[in-house]
């Protein structure tokens, strides 16, 4: 019974990436995302045995690792999670390729972006708790890819938008059936302003 | 005729018992034989004089490589000893009735000293011992994990991490006291290196979108990694600094969870083959990726190459989660028991894994060779342990 479930499933996933061959941009086509400053830290203390790190970070740039530096660091971006919160694009069983009744989201992001100029978003990626743990990073990861290159193809700047993938890791649904692991296969909008907009 | 071979059995059999005589680590040819993995007997101990811990931390360091504890009557080795205080211990052979240990252990925990007493022992029948070992482990506890590292058998665990974030897959430097692993820390997924010596610790790999699933390659010069900066998530090596990137795929497809063959050449990951999951295979300084077959099985990830370089152990995905192993150039795989992300110990033949079981994960042991598994419970700071990684 659960194996038919899952056979059913894993059709239906198969015949959705077939699908999406087709249309799947090759990764020439896909626009690079700008880096961060390296860091270093060393622990405050060390009389544990192994040193723990409860450091606060240092910048450093003698680390002689070449990044594309990215001109935004968001980190210190305020977030805000509710103004996209109705746009959280659903993904198919192990798939990261948008579905066409999921293209309006990427529409209202987008447009709200244009009118906010200066503006930048965040994508996260999530998938459903089937499939390993760093299997379903680099899937999350995909899926985050996708609606960033989706964003950008609607003419958001490559440099507001970044990405970050959980992977299985903070599902919304703590269940472990279908209802679930279709809430939880996920692509999430953050807005992020910049910090000197916020100030009153 | 039919005497003839009988004849020569028996020249084979004497020749076989005066050639055991001689060296204790050639009677153990009689325990090796040709059969694939999960397929072979375990050495049946007795053991007599130990009692309480010592008889416990020694019954578990044994079962996880391959032996099982029986009567004196159907043991091949006896151990006798006592443990009033310090470890003695002797082990002598019923065969032969040599004497393979016997030593009196002092300093440290009786734990500690039980650990050296089963490594002396397994190396005394020519193998490699295991039970002072460390792993590095993923504990999660709430919506935090942290990276921890314990002894083998999951004593005096510790948190080594405290970014109040996610702390995911730790991969040891080979030979060194120290880690590799992504911390969401700094509000993304960066990697990370981390000396447990000093404590000191940088970002290694914070290029944009994520920095996943770091692995060391066995010589200590390289790490592979997926990185997903230029717009989809392909594998990538680097220098050790952090220097020399450079990206060997570059597919419309994926790729996941990248580890090294042991002479540091290739690295085998989880990838697609005309949308069918497969492991490959590439050279580490860039070239043409190569099909690894794993007849039998469907959608294979988590690989993990044994340092002898003879298996590959990986996942299946897609149904129950269960342990696999195949011979490193491919061929049909076996399928073990139920768990995910396997990783190889220092002797080739145990295995570390994760098990899902009532809403948590815990960390498994594994002898391949008997297919004896044994679930780590004794843990402290986390209630869920996933993502293990033998130091080797």
């Amino acid at each position: 019974m659960k194996l038919t479930k899952f056979t059913n499933l894993l059709v239906l996933g198969l015949v959705l990436t077939v699908a999406a061959v087709g249309c799947r941009k090759r990764p020439e086509d896909l626009s690079r995302i700008p880096g961060y400053k390296p860091m270093t830290e060393v622990a405050e203390s060390t009389n544990s045995e192994y040193g723990l790190t409860n450091a606060s970070g240092t910048e450093s740039t003698n680390l002689g690792v070449a990044y594309a530096q990215s001109t935004n660091d968001f980190r210190t971006w305020p977030e805000n999670r509710e103004v996209f919160a109705a746009y959280t694009v659903h993904f198919a069983f192990d798939s990261s390729t948008v579905r066409k009744g999921e293209e309006s989201k990427l529409a209202s992001v987008a447009d709200y972006m244009k009118k906010h100029a200066g503006d930048a978003v965040r994508v996260e990626g999530y998938c459903d708790e089937r499939g390993t743990a760093e299997y379903n990073r680099a899937l999350g990861e995909r899926r985050a890819l996708a609606l960033r290159e989706g964003l950008i193809h609607l003419g958001i700047s490559q440099n507001m938008v970044e990405t970050i993938s959980y992977g299985f890791d903070r599902p919304l649904e703590p269940g472990h059936n279908e209802a679930a692991w279709s809430k939880n296969r996920r692509g999430e909008f953050i807005l992020l302003t910049p910090p000197a907009k916020v100030a009153p | 005729m039919k005497k003839f071979t009988l004849f020569k059995h028996a020249i084979f059999v004497i020749g076989l018992l005066a050639f055991g005589a001689s060296a204790y680590s050639q009677i153990e040819i009689t325990n090796i034989q040709p059969v694939g993995p999960g397929l072979a007997k375990p050495i049946y101990l007795s053991m007599t004089g130990l009692t309480g811990e010592a008889a416990q931390v020694l019954q578990f360091d044994l079962y996880v490589q391959g032996f099982a504890f029986t009567n004196a009557e159907g043991a091949q080795f006896l151990i006798s000893g006592s443990n009033n205080g310090n470890l003695q211990a002797r082990v002598t052979d019923k065969y032969n009735k040599g004497t393979l240990v016997a030593k009196a252990y002092s300093g440290g925990s009786i734990r500690r000293q039980v650990h050296a007493f089963a490594d002396d022992f397994v190396q005394a029948i020519g193998r490699k011992g295991i039970a002072q070992t460390k792993i590095a482990f993923r504990g999660d506890a709430g919506a935090e994990s942290e990276i921890y590292i314990a002894d083998f058998d999951g004593a005096n665990a510790q948190a080594v991490t405290r970014d109040h974030s996610l702390v995911v897959a730790p991969c040891w430097v080979p030979g060194h006291l120290a880690l590799f692993y992504t911390s969401y820390k700094l509000n993304h997924p960066d990697i990370f290196y981390h000396n447990l010596s000093t404590g000191e610790r940088k970002t290694f790999a914070r290029y944009g979108g994520s920095n996943l699933s770091p692995a060391v390659s066995p010589d200590g010069s390289k790490v592979a990694m997926i990185l997903s900066k230029d717009g989809w998530t392909d594998l990538y090596v680097c220098n050790i600094d952090g220097s020399g990137l450079l990206r060997l795929t570059k597919s419309p497809q994926d790729e996941s969870s990248p580890c090294w063959s042991p002479d540091s050449k290739w690295i085998c990951y989880a990838a697609k083959d005309h949308e069918r999951r497969t492991l490959s295979k590439i050279p580490a300084t860039g070239g043409t990726a190569r099909v690894i077959r794993t007849g039998g099985t469907g959608s294979p990830t988590e690989p993990d190459w044994s340092p002898d370089g003879k298996w590959i152990a990986f996942t299946t995905l897609y149904r129950d989660f269960q342990i696999c192993v195949v011979p490193a150039d491919g061929g049909e795989a076996t399928v073990l028991v139920e768990g995910e992300d396997p990783s190889w110990a220092p002797n080739s033949r145990t295995l570390i894994c994760t098990r899902r079981t009532a809403g948590r994960t815990v960390l498994s042991l594994l002898d391949v060779p008997t297919k004896q598994v044994k679930d780590i419970s004794r843990f402290s700071g986390s209630s869920s342990q996933s993502q293990p990684s033998w130091a080797r």
